[in-house]
């Protein structure tokens, strides 16, 4: 059986007293790709703040672990050296810092370990041209001033990067163009292997093309009301999430 | 979880690098108060010319008739009669570095200066206390004609009408009372020239500090870059702390004659219990250029506004200045410039950070001359605040007496955003870490202006004042 990776169990998280998620359930284990989906403003985003432990959100219940560990009240960096990573909906402005410096302290953090610089450049340089990165964008200060897409791409770089083994992508593919969205999920394509896992959220299947999909989770109001394979997708996309909200009201 | 949360070893500041001093020698100290007898004192020990003590002597009647200014942060903390002026340390000038008594090379080694030099800076000119130790001009800038040396010895060299046609005219002791004490017990400094058509490569530095409990420092330094020549000149500063109220008042006059171009760099980062009450100027003639690059660290009260008078048409000035506060501390910084011919230029960007209930002020004059047409002036202050403690407050004055003028104004006063907090976190880098980048990234476009050694050195002043939460040394 692969390893457990993530485990949220009973997850109640509010935002300014107002409680986004109620009762979340999610195991994902390495090896695997779980897609979620569901309406704008259901809670995905805050799920992915929450496992992340961004202290905005207030965790009410509920439990989260790690590779078996419990990390519920751990600090954001500490969950990131463990591995693991979130492509934000909409990435930070970091002005003053270049991407190249700001990946370079990040990968030193997140190995623990001293970079060996020249390789650290030959393969940063390599994973921009993969995908599609203009070299001089490694000077630039942190996703100042990039287009929407420039910001994902760069949120790519650093999983690229930094290697995580749960990385959980935020509608990545929103903002990106066609051929973007193809480079984009190359890019995620070369990345997966069996010891790491996905968790896209995304609104669109077309980043998901390529990729073999083993979970997909309709989360509506705060909680994942029901969980299929890849076939949803297409039933999503025709249907929308009708049928979900109205079983959770039922 | 215990390695985890470990410190990022490269990123760490040897806190013992900045915070250090030695024993005291002091070969020579005046009376604690200051009358015509001590000016003369010093005059004498110092061998001045009869100009020179003269102009002393005149300078102390205009300091005993000048009030202490009112108009910024305090100064209450300051009494003069506690004030140890001169202090001279028992070491004669040296030009080799194998002979500078070893504490005194040892306060310089742990400052960097002889590895700076290595690193292809023209000259070295530090001074210990109130006198030049150490002071060694690289042979290819002498072959140049360029002369860099100390004020005392400028001042009876060759150079010496050069020096006193110049000295104290662009900031008279008659400007206000701690530049008239200046002009009574100056000491030490820089002299430099150099002449026409002559470009500098490489900067030249001199690292300033003080080291004697008690002891005033108040260099001078005059710098003359003649016709169509160009000069980078860094100066830095550090003190050890002590638990005695210490006061500088140093000058600096810069004389930038036609087509010449000088770029004055200085990172100040003075001992928390510091009233560094600094004065700055810069005279610019016709299509010259002054490029002044200033960071404020450290010091209990700083007053600190370079002032540019652009004199002939075409001149221009660039300043770009940073200055940050921490607890205890009220830095009143900024630039003036004044626009006195046609078509000159003034930009200035200012950034400051206050912490932990430090106040930074930014104050700003730029002023126009009736015949001054065609003048364009712009002006940029973003200050960081790291805590609803602190303090940031914008002064901006302008007066423009003709209406052909450009000129613009932006402040911005912002805050370390949360989200970009758990972004930086959010990959790996602990929160002091990640808040420390964000820091060095609003510095950033100051530090750019540095040569890179001094860039890292105000990097490492940033984290070092990130991570301060001791106490402000000042009991006086
Ligand atoms: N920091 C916050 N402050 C206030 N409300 C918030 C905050 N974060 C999330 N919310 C609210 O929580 C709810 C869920 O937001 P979330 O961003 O998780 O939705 P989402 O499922 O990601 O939607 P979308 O598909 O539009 O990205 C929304 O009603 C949102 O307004
Ligand atoms: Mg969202």
């Amino acid at each position: 059986m692969a390893e457990k990776l993530l485990e949220v169990s009973g997850l109640h998280a509010s935002v300014e007293d107002k409680e986004i998620l109620s009762g979340l359930d999610l195991n994902v284990s390495a090896g695997e790709t779980h897609v979620i989906m569901g309406p704008n403003g259901a809670g995905k985003s805050t799920l992915g703040n929450v496992i992340l432990g961004n202290p905005e959100y207030i965790i009410n219940a509920g439990k989260i672990l790690f590779e078996g560990a419990d990390i519920t009240r751990e600090k954001t960096d500490a969950r990131a050296r463990r591995g693991i990573f979130m492509s934000f909906q909409s990435p930070e402005e970091v002005p003053g810092v270049t991407l190249e410096d700001f990946l370079r302290v990040s990968k030193t953090a997140v190995t623990g370990k001293p970079l060996k610089v020249f390789a650290f450049k030959k393969q940063l340089k390599k994973t921009m041209a993969a995908l599609n990165m203009d070299e001089s964008y490694a000077q630039r200060y942190l996703n100042v001033g990039f287009s929407g897409g420039e910001k994902k791409k760069a949120e790519i770089l650093q999983m690229l990067t930094l290697q995580p083994k749960l990385a959980i992508l935020d509608e990545t593919d929103s903002g990106l163009d066609v051929d973007a969205v193809r480079i984009v999920s190359e890019g995620i394509r070369q990345y997966k292997n069996e010891s790491n896992a996905l968790l896209i959220i995304t609104h669109n299947a077309k980043i998901l093309e390529g990729l073999k999909v083993d979970y997909v989770h309709i989360l509506t109001d705060g909680k994942i009301v029901h969980t299929g394979g890849p076939e949803l997708i297409d039933e999503i996309s025709r249907d929308g999430f009708h049928r979900w909200e109205e079983s959770a009201a039922q | 979880m215990s390695n985890t949360l470990q410190k990022n070893k490269i990123e760490e500041v040897d806190h013992s690098l900045y915070d250090f001093k030695d024993a005291v020698h002091p070969s020579f100290e005046t009376n604690a108060g200051l009358t015509p007898e001590i000016v003369e004192q010093i005059s004498r020990e110092k061998g001045d010319p009869d100009w020179m003590r003269a102009f002393r002597l005149k300078s102390l009647e205009i300091y005993n008739q000048l009030s202490v200014p009112e108009w910024g942060p305090p100064i209450d903390g300051l009494d003069m009669n506690n004030i140890v002026a001169y202090v001279r340390p028992d070491t004669p000038m040296r030009g080799k570095w194998s002979e500078v008594p070893s504490d005194i090379k040892n306060t310089f080694e742990r400052l960097g200066i002889p590895e700076a030099e290595r690193k292809s800076l023209a000259g070295v000119g530090a001074q210990y206390d109130s006198e030049v130790v150490y002071h060694n001009v690289r042979e290819e800038v002498a072959a140049q004609g360029v002369v860099y040396t100390d004020m005392e010895s400028a001042l009876k060299g060759k150079y010496a009408d050069m020096v006193r046609e110049h000295f104290m005219k662009l900031v008279p002791p008659t400007d206000h009372k701690f530049a008239a004490l200046h002009g009574a017990v100056w000491s030490g400094g820089s002299f430099v020239y150099v002449p026409a058509g002559v470009k500098v490569e490489i900067p030249l530095q001199s690292y300033f500090r003080l080291n004697a409990p008690g002891a005033g420092q108040f260099e001078h330094t005059l710098i003359i870059v003649d016709k169509g020549a160009y000069l980078h000149f860094i100066e830095g500063c550090s003190a050890p702390k002590y638990n005695v109220a210490n006061l500088h008042a140093g000058c600096v006059e810069l004389f930038v004659e036609e087509g010449a171009r000088l770029r004055y760099s200085t990172i100040e980062n003075w001992s928390k219990n510091m009233y560094n009450l600094n004065t700055k100027r810069a005279l610019v003639k016709k299509g010259g250029a002054i490029e002044w690059v200033s960071g404020s660290f450290g010091s209990h009260t700083s007053y600190l506004y370079p002032m540019s008078v652009l004199q002939g048409e075409g001149a221009r000035m660039e300043f770009t200045g940073i200055t940050f506060a921490g607890r205890g501390q009220q830095l009143d910084t900024g630039a003036k410039v004044v626009h006195a011919a046609p078509h000159t230029s003034s930009h200035i960007v200012t950034k400051s950070i206050s912490k932990d209930g430090g106040e930074c002020t930014y104050r700003s004059a730029v002023t126009i001359a009736k015949n001054a047409v065609g003048c364009k002036s712009s002006v940029s202050c973003e200050s960081l605040m790291l805590d609803s403690k602190s303090r940031s407050d914008t002064i901006p004055a302008m007066d423009i007496r003709n209406d052909d003028a450009d000129v613009g104004h932006e402040a911005k006063i912002g805050r370390i955003s949360d989200d970009a907090v758990f972004y930086l976190m959010s990959r790996g880098i602990s929160e002091e870490d990640a808040r420390a980048m964000i820091v060095s990234g609003f510095a950033e476009p100051i530090s750019k202006e540095l040569p890179v050694e001094y860039a890292v050195e105000m990097n490492n002043l940033i984290k070092l004042e990130m991570d301060d939460k001791s106490a402000p040394v000042c009991k006086a």
